[in-house]
């Protein structure tokens, strides 16, 4: 199998630009299974942050219910979390923009918390286009309540009971492509190097940023027959393409041949490279992108990778023209209109 | 314990149809929903009100654009009464479906203006009918069929005007308020109701039994609806985080509010103060609150009891993870189709205890709209001074209708934002604090919010498992630490909370309890008791949850309770049950819930059945 990315750096420093350590990106220690692919994608949103130099009071974190849920805790403890009802993360994280639209803003939901329960949330906020990663951690299964199936379980795959799942799998790539999200891409907890670089580009990008990771369930969902553990998802896993991210302060110019490196400008001049390994791919075309996802569903493949990335669309924020002071700043002066404003509604009623 | 529902008995007492009624009459429009009568109805009210006499209006209308009846109903009134009246006097009949049946509900000695071809004067012999070929009539004004069906209502408003003795200088003036000074349209429609007019002067016969006379008893005042009141107090209150989903008799408020913050709150910089959403259902809209709350904004929703039923789950996240948020309920009758655009009072027992597990919230109770107007602002600061989430129980009758009402005054409060710390107090801290600690006595916590640049400054949220320092815990003494700190908290609540309103008097022993719209025909009840019966009643209007030991006190102090209220079972009834203990014997219950807003009458004569009853 080829590499799944780009090396664009060197070594990782010590301390970050900012002056911190990775350590200061670190959260609570996980409660989750041992091996559980969850443990895995926070592990890469620590180093995340940590690379992309951001102040982790700055980053807000959201979650809904599940196992998936729960990791917002284990990660980044020195920014504030929200861990919300099932199935409604999204409406909370919008609020919560919508107060300060300085915050960076992550949630994590899982497949059920998603794809079912919070289905309605998920295609609202990915049509609003509110700034936020949005990761669905993606095992089949609903595991905090012991292993029935969800709303991402592959048609055939079997439960450890032996019941086998008969209705067909929902792919959240695919519908926040239908609803015009301008960056979505599939991970595989198992390729970390892969993770990360989708993770600093989602950092970068202004907008919902949905990112769908198969993160197997060691406990519930990682036997024979299973579609969604680590054998099947290793065998499965389909690269789009390599993926590279360059910061904007790094100088850093990556050799390329002609025709074979396609370089995205993010909105803080950061760069996300993605060699073509299929040629004519083209992640800004909503049509490559759900014929490639639907081929892959048809031929059982784990495609990973950007599906597709339009950094230009506007985020909700810069729809509502909101002040430049975060909303929940803003003083009495700017909050109360002056008394002659009430005059001058007061003799309008009378 | 006796309770008396709701029966219309309609018996217009003797003496009143003998003499002539001088600014206190009820005209009852019956028309045909999408016919446009609403300007015409509007300007009949304004046109009294400018006349100086105190007026009310009221829309009982269908749940449809087109097509199904719809009544409106003015009353004025010299004493300033402004309930509903359930008896009309002058009925303009103009929809054939329900003529027979509103001709009949009259009764003797009414009068009926009615359009020809209804025929109504076939009906009875009792009344005084005024027969007009509205569509003759308004075939002499215009050609045009759309412009024809609204200048027929503009026709009886100047029949009736001329019947009663509206000026006609008056309804000028509010058609020119109406239809915002355009010329065209003004014109033609005072060229509606003069046609009107000059008909009923030269065919129709003279009637001297009810009169409107100039007087001043309006001078200076607004007329408002509830839900525009509260969305200017929510305005001045400062919120600046609005979501909503359109529900009647709700939507009308975040619509208003909408018109008000894109004129009054645009900053010099031609950006906005405020956020607004329109959620894709009630559950989003309570989630954006509480996330924008949460966050530091002054967070706001308005809803109906449906949409309160679906934010449950986060009413009492709400509660537990104790975040601040403003949920104003306009409340109506019932689920799905049927009576959603009909009033009522019936989400007290469910706002109360919202959602799963021990909850208690905090409820503001307006009953006019100068008080949707305090609450607006009152609701936001006690939202944040407690971090939970704050209900406001309005209702269809007062956020939908007009109301008379002195000019608002300017807010005299500094924005409250409770207890907050930012990075300077937690570096006085030493970061030093537990979210959910006690520190102060007052069962309130501190909170900061995500983004205050401080490394001790982030907490986790979750709902029941916490402990004082907001780490994870399954712990019994942890989970029974929070929820009796919430106990706690709820009690501190209530040296907040708007006091009851009330009016004690010497030898009462009848004490009467409402809130809410249920304050007009109360008032007007305890007059008609102490004139025509000459029995003198306490009253004690509610504005709050929780309830307060002035509750108790009244109760205490009279021999017989009498809590009325505009829903079935008497909710409210049964929270002053709970609270006054060994009392709960003296309280009886009235209860009118029709669809339609109560009245005096029905209280009175509810009242003095108990009394006989003896209860």
């Amino acid at each position: 199998m080829a590499d799944s990315v780009i090396k664009t750096t060197a070594e990782v420093p010590k301390e970050n630009r900012i002056g911190l350590k990775a350590s200061d990106y670190q959260g609570g220690k996980s409660t989750l299974c041992a091996g559980c692919g969850h443990d895995a994608i926070s592990n890469q949103i620590v180093r995340a942050f940590y690379e992309m130099n951001v102040k982790p009071e700055r980053v807000v974190k959201f979650s809904g219910i599940g196992c998936s849920s729960k990791t917002p805790a284990y990660f980044l403890s020195r920014s504030h979390g929200f861990n919300a009802v099932h199935g409604r993360m999204p409406s909370v994280a919008t609020g919560a923009m919508l107060a300060n639209h300085q915050l960076l803003g992550i949630g994590v939901s899982g497949d059920g918390d998603t794809a079912s329960i919070g289905l309605g949330q998920f295609m609202h906020t990915v049509r609003r286009n509110v700034p936020l990663v949005y990761i669905i951690e993606n095992n089949g299964v609903y595991g905090l309540t012991k292993g029935q199936f969800s709303a991402t379980a592959d048609e055939g795959s079997k439960l450890k009971s032996g019941v086998i799942n008969d209705l067909p799998p929902m792919d959240l790539c695919a519908l926040a492509v239908e609803l015009g999200c301008g960056f979505v891409a599939r991970g595989f907890a198992g390729d970390p190097k892969q993770m990360v670089n989708i993770l600093k580009a989602a950092i970068a990008h202004n907008g919902l940023c949905v990112i769908d990771v198969i993160s197997p369930c060691v406990t519930f969902n990682n036997h024979e027959g299973s579609t969604k553990g680590y054998q099947y998802s290793k065998e499965h896993q389909e690269l789009l393409h390599q993926i590279g991210f360059v910061q904007s302060y790094e100088q850093i110019e990556v050799e390329y041949e002609p025709g074979q490196m396609k370089e995205v400008t993010m909105h803080d001049g950061s760069r996300v490279l993605l060699k073509k390994l299929e040629e004519d791919y083209d992640p800004s075309s909503v049509m490559d992108a759900l014929t490639r996802l639907h081929a892959a569903e048809e031929a059982g493949e784990i495609l990973t990778g950007l599906v597709f990335l339009k950094p230009e669309k506007k985020s909700f924020l810069d729809l509502l023209n909101l002040t430049d002071v975060p909303l929940r700043d803003l003083q009495i002066e700017a909050l109360r209109p002056k008394p002659e404003a009430l005059d001058r509604i007061m003799k309008e009623l009378m | 314990m006796s309770d008396i529902s709701s029966t219309a008995v309609l018996d217009r007492p003797a003496s009143e149809a003998e003499n002539p009624s001088v600014n206190d009459l009820t005209i009852h429009v019956a028309t045909v929903n999408g016919s446009g009568s609403q300007s015409s109805n509007s300007v009949l009210m304004r046109s009294i009100f400018q006349m100086g006499v105190p007026v009310s209006g009221k829309n009982m209308f269908p749940s449809n654009i087109a097509g199904l009846p719809t009544w409106f109903t003015i009353r004025a009134n010299k004493d300033g009464w402004i309930a509903r009246k359930k008896e009309v006097d002058i009925l303009i009949c103009m929809n054939a479906a329900t003529s027979k049946e509103d001709v009949e509900g009259l009764l003797a000695g009414s009068l009926c203006i009615y359009d020809a071809p209804l025929n109504c004067k076939s009906l009875r012999s009792d009344v005084t009918f005024f027969e007009v070929p509205f569509g003759k009539l308004a075939g002499e004004v215009s050609q045009d069929s759309r412009l024809k069906k609204l200048l027929t209502n503009m026709i009886y408003v100047g029949v009736v005007a001329e019947l009663i003795g509206i000026e006609r200088d008056e309804m000028i003036a509010a058609l020119n308020k109406q239809f915002k000074g355009k010329q065209k349209a003004v014109d033609l429609n005072v060229q509606a109701i003069d046609k009107g007019s000059s008909f009923a002067r030269e065919s129709l016969p003279k009637q001297n039994q009810f009169r409107i006379q100039r007087m001043n008893k309006t001078a200076g005042k607004i007329i408002i609806d509830g839900n525009a009141a509260a969305a200017i107090g929510a305005m001045f209150g400062g919120v600046s985080v609005v979501t909503w989903y359109p529900i009647t008799p709700s939507s009308s408020l975040c619509e208003s509010l909408i018109d008000y913050l894109k004129q009054h709150r645009i900053g010099p910089d031609g950006k906005a103060t405020f956020a607004v959403v329109q959620a894709e259902d009630e559950i989003a809209a309570i989630g954006m609150v509480l996330g924008a709350g949460w966050a530091g904004a002054r967070s706001m929703t308005s809803t109906s009891g449906p949409g309160i039923s679906l934010m449950s789950e986060f009413a009492g996240l709400g509660y537990f993870a104790e975040i601040p948020g403003v949920i104003w309920d306009i409340q109506r009758v019932g689920p799905s189709t049927g009576l959603p655009t009909r009033t009522a009072q019936g989400d007290v027992l469910q706002v109360f205890s919202l959602s799963h597990g021990d909850t208690q919230h905090i409820a503001l109770i307006p009953s006019s709209v100068r008080e949707c107007y305090d609450f607006g602002m009152e609701a936001l600061d006690l939202a944040e001074i407690f971090q939970t989430p704050v209900f406001v129980l309005s209702d269809l009758d007062l956020g939908m209708n007009n109301w008379m009402s002195d000019p608002f005054p300017y807010p005299d409060k500094p924005i409250r934002r409770g207890k907050v710390l930012d990075k300077a107090k937690l570096e006085e801290l030493e970061g030093k604090w537990g979210r959910y600690a006690d520190t102060d006595g007052d069962a309130i916590p501190y909170r900061t919010l995500p983004g205050t640049d401080h490394p001790d400054a982030s907490y986790f949220t979750r709902g029941s498992g916490h402990d004082e320092q907001a780490r994870y815990s399954e712990k019994p003494s942890d989970y029974k630490n929070a929820v009796d700190r919430l106990a706690r908290k709820y009690e501190t609540a209530k040296q907040y909370v708007p006091k009851p309103i009330i009016e004690e008097r010497k030898g009462a022993t009848i004490g009467l309890i409402g809130y809410g719209t249920t304050d007009f025909a109360l008032q007007e009840a305890r007059h008609q008791l102490l004139k025509e019966k000459g029995i003198e009643t306490g009253y004690l209007r509610l504005r709050a949850l929780p309830l307060t030991s002035d509750v108790r006190d009244f109760v205490a102090k009279h021999d017989h309770i009498c809590v009325v209220e505009q829903n079935r079972d008497g909710q409210m009834g049964d929270l002053i049950r709970l609270e006054v203990g060994e009392d709960q014997k003296k309280i009886r219950k009235i209860l009118h819930y029709s669809g339609l807003p109560i009245d005096a009458r029905f209280i009175s004569d509810s009242v003095l059945q108990l009394e006989t009853m003896g209860g």
